[in-house]
């Protein structure tokens, strides 16, 4: 994503607030999820033990993180066994000082990338860039954000809020900046695009010396990659080049080469609605005169083991970056991917996102808010991550404060400010209740005064009773009616 | 202190209220999932190979060992190929009605030439029914990786019933993690325009695969 960045980004809101108005971003987002859902919904439905692989891929993911240092190193002594070099990065700027040397060090250019979420996060192709390397985005969808100088909105579809017409367009105008022009009279119809896409690339595959991906899983126990793709751009960046770099997550470890059975059965189904993707790739180490001959895998940890710390949010670190929770998120639907300031958006990036980090800036305090809790993001999480669990945990933190860790370092976070409302009802709240008297008092006074309650609220709270009817006070508090009744018995 | 050592003091800090667990792996977790799904005979389990091959858009062509020879060479006549790749060890029958040059698989070949022939035939290490998807490992008798991918035409054999299973778990347990293996499930195909399935971008567009008994 060349020109694009989610350095200063607006809260949530505000940047919700122009995407809401926009009417070809709503109607595209409304059609590509409503297409998805169905969809979704089928593919899972053949499956008459949906609910216990869903079950199953929740704790090997929970038992990876509760042993994630062993895991680590089972992982590094195997990748390295079968021929791999293992790296370790604390966070972006290291991992990309890792790869750009690593790039360097093979005296090329130009590198050809798999979609890969962690580089992105990273912002490896920037640092790339920055150094007079050239990053090229193959994945149709990575492809179509790098020429229209955008950014990406969705995990799996980065293009999601582009139609089309829109599409057409950009690969118009913008391709020949990057290599092959596209065809004379290219239409709108996806076929089309497809193929010119593919005419465009071809090239740059065939000549490239270094590909660079990320990985869907990690196997602890012999050390094999696995990368889960469609186009098969994917097979390309990792079998024709020379060198392969692979920056992954930490969190990304399965145990073992049966654990792959649980998620190659959930991701496809849960990301596509596919009963299978059409291409998978897996590869342990190098193989003699197949594929590369040099393979790098650099970890990152960049906010992962802060958010390995907290005993709620943790549970983030088991996604599998399906992009389920995505399709069927209302406010994701109507707000769009950008507004969640992060390259991961929607309900799994407004948990992942503050965690990882941290809710210092305007954006990252507001995403755990991004969210009515309708919970439909749980519901179809293949390996049940609670969201909204998650969401309302983050709130505390926010409104709250506490001590968090960040960079490796327990620190005490101050409440944040613009709460002080919330915080002063809350705090009002818990004296009325631990007060008996108090609360009977004061609730016979709103009784008694019931007649001159307004019906809309003063100041701030204006706008919301304007659409709202406010609710009425009973004649009656209830605990003076159960008193008086003995709980209804009397009125018979 | 490397980078290495910094980020596995922290998971271990980031772990300090998990209690020490020694459970073995394998009693860790319940796999309370499935094998397969639902009963079949063998040749219906072939049946739905043959279905869920062709839900994908590959092309599904079903025959005899005695007559596989014909049926390959007729699929690489009616697509006009000129040239075909061969992993070293296709059983040699296989292609003996085959007009069409040879190019053998070979490392020294460059990309581009691997990009000038028309189409490539294999064998597989095994098949899954359920999602209609074909395995190499990069077995003698379908090479290297790459030369199922940049041709655009591929045609795999399958022997029935001997290399298909039912299920993604009993496909894990047929593996070898240690090969490089290629799950293929359909042609080339991209969900990238407005979330909708289309077929064809830069693997092969045209996937064939030809069940052969009795082999």
């Amino acid at each position: 994503m060349s020109g694009g960045t989610f350095v200063g980004m607006p809260s949530f809101p505000k940047a919700a607030h122009e995407a809401v108005h926009n009417q070809t971003l709503r109607g595209n987002l409304r059609h590509a999820t409503h297409t998805i859902r169905a969809k979704r919904a089928n593919a899972v439905a053949e499956m008459s033990d949906w609910a216990e692989l869903r079950e199953a891929g929740k704790q090997i993911k929970d038992h990876t993180l509760r042993h994630l240092d062993w895991y680590l190193v089972q992982l590094e002594e195997s990748v390295t066994a079968a021929g791999g070099t293992v790296h370790w990065a604390a966070d972006a700027d290291e991992a990309n000082r890792i790869v750009t040397y690593l790039v360097k060090a093979t005296g090329e250019s130009e590198v050809v990338k798999v979609k890969s979420m962690a580089t992105q996060e990273i912002g490896l192709n920037e640092a790339l860039e920055a150094e007079g390397i050239h990053a090229y985005e193959t994945d149709l969808a990575e492809l179509i954000v790098q020429l229209g100088k955008d950014r990406p909105s969705h995990i799996l579809v980065p293009a999601i809020h582009r139609n089309r017409g829109e599409i057409r367009d950009i690969f118009a105008s913008e391709m020949s900046e990057w290599g092959r022009p596209a065809p004379e009279g290219l239409t709108d119809t996806p076929a089309e695009l497809a193929e010119a896409a593919r005419l465009h690339l071809r090239e740059k595959f065939l000549r490239a010396k270094v590909g660079v991906s990320g990985a869907n899983f990690m196997v602890a126990e012999t050390g094999t990659l696995v990368v889960v793709e469609s186009e098969g751009n994917g097979r390309m960046c990792l079998t024709l080049p020379e060198t392969l770099i692979s920056v992954v997550g930490i969190e990304k470890i399965v145990p073992t080469w049966q654990d792959l059975e649980v998620f190659l059965q959930t991701l496809p189904r849960s990301s596509t609605a596919e009963r299978m993707n059409p291409y998978t790739s897996t590869w342990t180490g190098t193989t003699d005169e197949d594929g590369p001959g040099t393979f790098h895998l650099v970890l990152i940890d960049n906010g992962r083991t802060d958010t390995l710390a907290d005993e709620v949010g943790r549970q983030a670190l088991s996604c599998i970056r399906c992009s389920a929770c995505l399709n069927v998120c209302p406010v994701y639907e109507r707000a769009g991917g950008h507004a969640y300031g992060s390259v991961y958006p929607g309900p799994i990036g407004a948990i992942l996102s503050p965690q990882l980090r941290g809710t210092a800036s305007e954006i990252d305090a507001s995403l755990p808010y991004a969210s009515s809790l309708c919970g439909a993001c749980y519901d179809v999480c293949p390996v049940a991550i609670d969201i909204p669990e998650v969401l309302v945990h983050l709130r505390e933190r926010v409104v709250e404060g506490g001590a968090v860790t960040r960079d490796g370092a327990k620190v005490v976070l101050k409440p944040a400010k613009g709460h002080a409302a919330e915080r002063a009802a809350m705090r009002a709240a818990r004296w009325a209740f631990s007060h008996p008297g108090a609360l009977r008092t004061g609730q016979r006074l709103a009784s008694r005064t019931r007649r001159f309650h307004p019906r809309t609220l003063p100041g701030p709270g204006k706008a919301w009773s304007a659409t709202r009817a406010l609710p009425t006070v009973p004649a009656e508090p209830f605990r003076d009616w159960w008193q008086r009744t003995h709980g209804g018995k009397d009125e018979k | 202190m490397s980078s290495r050592d910094l980020i596995l003091a922290r998971v271990r800090r980031a772990l300090a209220d998990v209690p020490r667990d020694d459970t073995p792996y394998d009693q860790a977790f319940e796999r309370g999932y499935l094998r397969e799904h639902g009963g079949r005979s063998v040749e219906q389990t072939v049946d739905l190979l043959a279905e869920n091959l062709a839900d994908y858009r590959a092309l599904v062509h079903r025959c005899a060992d005695e007559e596989l020879s014909d049926v390959l060479m007729r699929l690489l006549a009616q697509r006009g190929s000129k040239s075909v790749l061969v992993p070293p060890a296709l059983p040699a029958y296989w292609l003996k009605a085959v007009d069409a040059t040879r190019v053998h698989d070979r490392a020294a070949s460059t990309p581009d030439e691997l990009d000038r022939v028309d189409s490539v035939v294999t064998a597989c290490a095994v098949a899954i029914a359920e999602t209609g998807t074909i395995v190499l490992d990069g077995g003698p008798d379908q090479g290297r990786r790459r030369i199922t991918l940049v041709p655009d035409h591929h045609i795999c054999v399958v022997r029935v019933p001997d290399q298909v299973v039912s299920s993604v778990p009993q496909a894990l347990e047929r593996l070898d993690p240690a090969r490089p293996l290629t799950w293929i499930s359909g042609p080339s195909a991209t969900s990238d325009i407005e979330l909708d399935r289309v077929e064809g971008v830069h693997g092969p567009r045209t996937l064939e695969v030809v069940l052969v008994s009795g082999a």
